[in-house]
């Protein structure tokens, strides 16, 4: 099985609206696929069916080649997950959270180790609530590793973050993949889809609009007639999607 | 596949070497951490038995009888004034010569507002013969009307027909005060237990961090009773603290065992824990737990014989208050810490508390709200 992430088919509605429709894609072991798309579009829906935390009113999940409904602890323990808005606890420290999300796995890295690869271990004894959004973003991103995951889920990941801290998550990711880990990510910045991403599935209404490599996709829509610059992928999703604000 | 996640995996060890207790340690632990870094929180629990104690004391001290408080009036029926006057002095007199007699400077005009406020428990119009102004309704109207008339009439000089022996004896654990204090203990664990539970769940599903616990392989029953077990931690002090005071300074005796006074405050807080999930367990904000905190708690305030006895409601509605959480709880502390019931003896109300915290906790288990 060579898919970490098959899903087809998915419709997901709230009362009357549609938030997810009909949407299919997958991703292989050891990519990094990104869905991209303006607020309001369904990734985040998109995102918590792949993770078991909703249910999709029709359509298909594969997980690691394994359904929800049948393997739910054992992909539990082999994803990483982190979500938008999480708050941890204000008056833990770091590495008191971190022991509470290790010790719900199995198997994994020490306490010590994920301080490592998240670079805080000088914060270690820090309370969380005195923790800049970068440092809580890494916190996030350490008890999503704490089970050393196949496969990681990070939804907007980067959402409010400083560049410095940014690119100090980018590089957590990479070495992640380096070790042969998958990453499924969502995001509204197309410089950090087109840097992170093999490949990125464009998301709209609920559907997916476009999708291949980030590279593929500009020079299908670079065509040189407005655009004087380069090509970017932000120029093939304002187009793809819109120039007009979305209320959330 | 096993083998390729291993072989990446080779830095990873499983949970025994990564220095980690059991997730339900871990997140009790993270529980009793939280909660000691919360200033307020310890005042409630370790301070405000200490307040309520000490008031205790000094709203009914040790020993001492309770004397009767009169006011004595004018008589408007007297033709002249300084001849009322006089009369009133009279009678004022015998009366603050009497040992168990207190008699209160009023205003005159003002009697009988300090009859219906309680600060007096009789009106004396110094008439002749003398006018009892009371409600009857009211024992300890009644209590001064009869030492009042006696220490009249005995001041007038009636001759006793006799004179009683009046045996007086102290029995410990019989005054009001003594009554109170195990009820008052039973308030304290269901305040504390339901508080403290519900509170920290709510705040939880609002930070969006029980969602991120969901999405985790923790066990959901590890997650719920973490805060119920940390609870136990705090109860020796939350009962001790007051039943030493009461023992020491109020006087009031503990007749069972100290094994089976745990066991009943164990099983009490098990049930308020149990009970405070099952409130929490969908609420999103705090407006809508306290509403839900105050449907739960205020009618056994009133019923459950916290501060009288709930034999004073009809018939009809035993069986509803017997099967109250905190009756059950105030019934057992009240057999053990004044009478000395064993485990055996009150099978009944340990039997209503374990009913609670099995039943709330499994319908929790069910609907609780992650997200």
């Amino acid at each position: 099985m060579s898919l970490a992430v098959n899903c087809r088919n998915l419709k997901k509605r709230y009362g009357d609206v549609v938030a997810v429709d009909g949407l299919s894609f997958s991703v292989s072991r050891g990519e990094c696929f990104g869905l991209l798309g303006p607020n309001g579009a369904g990734k985040t829906t998109t995102i918590e069916i792949l993770e078991g935390l909703l249910t999709p009113d029709d359509g298909e999940v594969d997980v690691l080649g394994l359904r929800w409904k049948t393997h739910e602890h054992e992909l539990r323990q082999r994803l990483g997950i982190q979500l938008q808005e999480t708050q941890f606890t204000d008056k833990l420290t770091v590495e008191e959270t971190l022991r509470l999300f290790r010790s719900f796995y199995d198997r994994g890295p020490t306490v010590s180790d994920l301080l490592a690869r998240v670079e805080l271990e000088a914060k270690r004894r820090s309370w969380v609530v005195k923790l800049s959004g970068g440092q809580k973003q890494r916190l996030s991103i350490a008890c999503a590793l704490a089970g050393a995951p196949d496969l990681l889920f990070l939804d907007e990941p980067t959402t409010g973050l400083d560049p410095q801290s940014r690119r100090q998550l980018w590089s957590i990711m990479g070495r992640f993949r380096e070790n042969g880990g998958t990453v499924l990510l969502t995001t509204h910045y197309m410089d950090e889809a087109q840097t992170l991403c093999d490949r990125v599935a464009i998301v709209n209404r609920g559907r997916v609009i476009a999708m291949d490599t980030p590279q593929a996709l500009i020079a299908s829509f670079g065509t040189p007639t407005r655009v004087v610059h380069e090509g970017t992928l932000e120029d093939v999703f304002m187009s793809l999607t819109g120039r007009q604000l979305r209320e959330d | 596949m096993k083998t390729e996640a291993t072989g990446r995996l080779a830095s990873t060890e499983p949970r025994a070497s990564s220095g980690t207790y059991h997730p339900l340690v871990e997140l009790t632990l993270a529980r009793l951490r939280e909660f000691l870094r919360e200033p307020e929180a310890i005042f409630w629990t370790f301070f405000f038995p200490i307040v309520m104690s000490v008031m205790m004391a000094i709203a009914f001290p040790a020993g001492a009888a309770r004397p009767v408080r009169v006011a004595v009036e004018r008589s408007s029926a007297a033709i002249e004034p300084s001849s009322a006057t006089g009369a009133r002095d009279t009678l004022k007199a015998s009366l603050t010569a009497e040992r168990h007699i207190v008699v209160r400077d009023i205003p005159p005009g003002d009697e009988l507002r300090a009859l219906r406020n309680g600060e007096v428990d009789l009106i004396v119009v110094a008439s002749h013969p003398p006018t009892y102004r009371f409600d009857p309704t009211r024992d300890e109207s009644r209590l001064a009307r009869l030492v009042v008339d006696e220490a009249l009439k005995r001041a007038t000089g009636r001759p006793d027909p006799w004179q009683a022996n009046d045996e007086t004896i102290a029995i410990p654990g019989s005054r009001y005060v003594d009554w109170l204090l195990p009820g008052i203990i039973a308030l304290g664990v269901m305040n504390n237990g339901l508080w403290s539970i519900a509170f920290v769940t709510v705040q939880a599903r609002l930070k969006k961090l029980l969602k991120r616990l969901a999405a985790s392989p923790m066990r959901k029953r590890d997650f719920l009773m973490a805060p119920i077990v940390a609870r136990l931690v705090f109860l020796a002090p939350e009962v001790g603290i007051p039943l030493a005071f009461g023992a020491l300074v109020l006087g009031t005796p503990i007749r069972g065992g100290l094994a089976s006074l745990g066991i009943v405050a164990v099983l009490g807080a098990l049930a308020f824990g149990s009970l405070g999930l099952l409130i929490a367990s969908r609420v999103r904000t705090f407006e809508a737990i306290n509403g839900l905190m105050n449907l739960a708690t205020v009618p056994m305030w009133v019923l459950s014989g916290v501060f009288f006895s709930a034999t004073n409601f009809p018939g009809w509605a035993q069986p509803v208050i017997q099967a109250l959480p905190l009756t059950a709880l105030v019934d057992a502390m009240r057999g053990v810490v004044l009478e000395g019931a064993t485990l055996v003896d009150l099978r009944g109300e340990l039997a209503t508390l374990a009913t609670w915290a099995v039943v709330p906790f499994a319908i929790a288990l069910r609907i609780f709200r992650w997200r």
